[in-house]
């Protein structure tokens, strides 16, 4: 009978009831919707990042990162190889690629590019590059002295599919090395700085030009499934550094780098947002809460001769505060199923088509933020903004309820 | 020997005891005192009335004897329970099991259906759930609302609404029934139909009923009438 009579004093003023729903619905439901656009921008930005050939982990000479030159190579690929496909399995993929800063030319323009050495057949699967090419073609394994571009370099550089450029740089011998390539492709990425800074060509025209001989740059692996946590990851890593102490190459150690390692700017951000969307489930609750307090508080103040009369019976206390924060408990959970409907809801509706940001493009590109933002809800999230409001809805709805329940029966039944 | 045998038999036979209590409270700054020394012992089975014009302290007097407020001084037993030794939580326990109220107005829960409020007081009790029904529907029909069980307030009249109060008051056999004012808001006919039932009841079940009133038709079916006057009982007489 608790449960009647508190399912029914709800709607003895269904006005009231009503506003305070919206209130909870309006709350829950901005949460999960803004909520799902932070992790959809987070979990795009994270995939562009990962794509613009970080990979999920990356394998290199112990001094590449601090001086990336061809001298800080890695060698002994067959060796390398048992160990990955060892370690990693059939679902992982990996390509290997050599990566040297190196100077551009035409004859208007010069510049400064990465030069990147891929095997096309595996990059394709491990880096955005296989996918982004808009003019021209993809690298085949067989090409020689052919170039792949961005798109804003093609701009930059004010030239063509089929042109001539001129890529130098320092080779193992110390000499600086030099190679023509004729341009194939052109490609397109989330951002123009990758556009400007990256030009692709096959992995042995790259060692070629560089007298590397089998040596290569690096090797980055994509993990089946990304995790934003970045903990299976490391796992993977750990198993590696593990797997690849055993082996000595030419007296030098290997370095296995996650993209949290990789990307420090990128792991701080996510550890932000994360925080930041906690604060903002729990400044909507504010607001919210004072709503929750303001029209229990009413509720239980138009009822007091009637909290009067149950205690005259033998209500105790207790049990009238737990017959008000059962009501509480019912709107809570209306509002926030039905919010959390709204939720999922409004993120179906925009999911095909996301949101197009490119009007904030110039912007949005600096932080990494993808042209176009699709809402991604998290089960976490949904969860969290759920007990937000159900546990410190009741948690304030104590105050009116202990208020209720503090008053002697002579006094409630005297209350106008 | 007599004596004492005698003392006996009245102690066993007072359901309430009260000796010089004393309630003062105040109304904004105005200090009132309501009761200046009330001594009374009313006996189990006895049909009374507590008389007096408004302001004499009758109201204040039978929310003490109801356990619903405690006097400044003096001593309440009821069924032989000190009121002096006890806290919030005990005395709401020994409303709901000895003492069944009714009030002038705002008697029954408006959510809740005729039946529902009676059977409220048994849940609150922990009877169960088939018990209560059965409980609920016998007493209403004694109270002669058969067939308007699942009524709510709204939907009755005010004098079907005071039966409601009555059997819900009732219906867990408490020790004693209080009754402050019942028939105030009713008209004559309505009234009188509703004390003939409380004095059936009186008769058949033997419950012991005290109203605060002050409707002559109500004093001349008391068979013990209090008249009570600025705080203190200025007459007692039996009929």
């Amino acid at each position: 009978m608790y449960i009647i009579l508190a399912w029914r004093n709800i709607w003895r003023n269904p006005r009231r009831t009503f506003v305070i729903l919206m209130a909870v619905i309006i709350g829950v439901w901005s949460m999960i919707f803004l909520g799902a656009l932070m992790r959809g921008m987070e979990s795009q930005m994270l995939k562009n990042a990962i794509s613009t050939l970080t990979g999920s982990i990356q394998i290199h000479h112990r001094d590449y990162l601090d001086d990336p030159v061809v001298n800080n190579s890695l060698d002994d690929m067959g060796r390398l190889d048992t160990v990955l496909n060892k370690i990693l399995g059939q679902d992982s993929l990996w390509a290997k690629r050599v990566r040297v800063n190196a100077v551009v030319s035409n004859a208007r323009h010069s510049g400064g590019v990465t030069l990147v050495g891929i095997e096309p057949e595996k990059e394709k699967a491990v880096s955005f590059i296989g996918k982004a090419v808009t003019q021209g073609r993809y690298l085949v394994k067989e090409d020689k002295n052919k170039i792949l571009v961005g798109r804003a370099f093609l701009k930059k550089f004010n030239t063509k599919i089929g042109n001539k450029l001129i890529l130098m740089s320092q080779g193992t011998d110390n000499e600086i090395a030099s190679k023509a390539f004729r341009i194939v492709g052109v490609f397109r990425a989330e951002s123009e700085a990758v556009e400007k800074r990256f030009a692709f060509v096959p992995l042995p025209q790259a060692a070629g030009m560089l007298k590397m001989g089998n040596s290569i740059s690096e090797i980055s692996i994509l993990l089946p499934e990304l995790d934003i946590s970045g903990k299976k990851e490391v796992l993977v890593a750990k198993k590696l550094v593990a797997a690849l102490d055993d082996i000595t190459i030419d007296d030098k150690t290997i370095d296995v780098e996650t993209w949290q390692d990789l990307l420090p700017m990128m792991k701080a951000y996510l550890e932000m947002s994360g925080f930041f969307l906690y604060i903002w489930y729990f400044v909507v609750f504010v607001a919210m809460g004072f709503g929750i307090v303001n029209t229990t508080l009413m509720a239980i103040f138009e009822r007091m001769r009637e909290f009067g009369l149950m205690k005259a019976l033998g209500m105790r206390p207790f049990q009238i505060i737990i017959g008000v924060i059962t009501e509480s408990f019912f709107l809570l959970v209306l509002g926030i199923s039905v919010g959390t409907g709204f939720g999922f809801l409004s993120v179906a509706a925009i999911a095909r088509n996301g949101i197009d940001l490119s009007a904030l493009a110039a912007g949005a590109e600096m932080w990494g933020i993808p042209r176009k933002l699709y809402p991604e809800i998290w089960a976490q999230d949904v969860v969290v903004a759920g007990l937000v409001v159900l546990v410190l809805g009741i948690f304030v709805s104590l105050y009116p309820a202990v208020k209720a329940a503090r008053f002697t029966p002579t006094q409630a039944m005297t209350k106008n | 020997m007599k004596l004492m045998r005698y003392i006996r038999w009245r102690h066993d036979m007072a359901i309430v005891e009260i000796k010089d209590i004393k309630k003062t409270y105040f109304q904004g700054k105005v200090k009132v005192e309501a009761l200046r020394g009330v001594d009374l012992t009313i006996d189990k089975g006895e049909f009374t009335a507590i008389a007096g014009p408004s302001g004499s302290g009758k109201t204040t007097l039978l929310n003490i004897i109801g356990g619903l407020d405690l006097p400044d001084g003096g001593t309440v037993i009821l069924d032989g329970n000190p009121y002096a030794q006890m806290n919030q939580a005990s005395l709401a326990s020994l409303r709901l099991h000895k003492i069944g109220f009714v009030f002038q107005a705002y008697n029954l829960i408006p959510v809740l259906s005729a039946i529902e409020n009676v059977e409220y007081v048994m849940l609150l009790q922990g009877v169960p759930r088939k018990e209560r029904e059965k409980k609920a529907r016998t007493i209403l029909d004694d109270v002669g609302l058969e067939g308007k069980y699942n009524r709510r307030p709204t939907e009755l009249s005010g004098g079907q609404q005071q039966r409601v109060a009555v059997a819900r008051a009732i219906v867990s056999s408490p020790a004693i029934v209080l009754a402050d004012e019942p028939t105030a808001n009713l008209d004559s006919k309505t009234g009188e139909s509703l004390l003939l039932m409380m004095k059936k009841m009186n008769k058949e079940k033997k419950v012991t009923f005290i109203f605060s009133t002050h409707d002559s038709m109500v004093m001349a079916y008391a068979r013990r009438l209090i008249t009570i006057k600025d705080g203190r009982i200025v007459n007692d007489e039996t009929k």
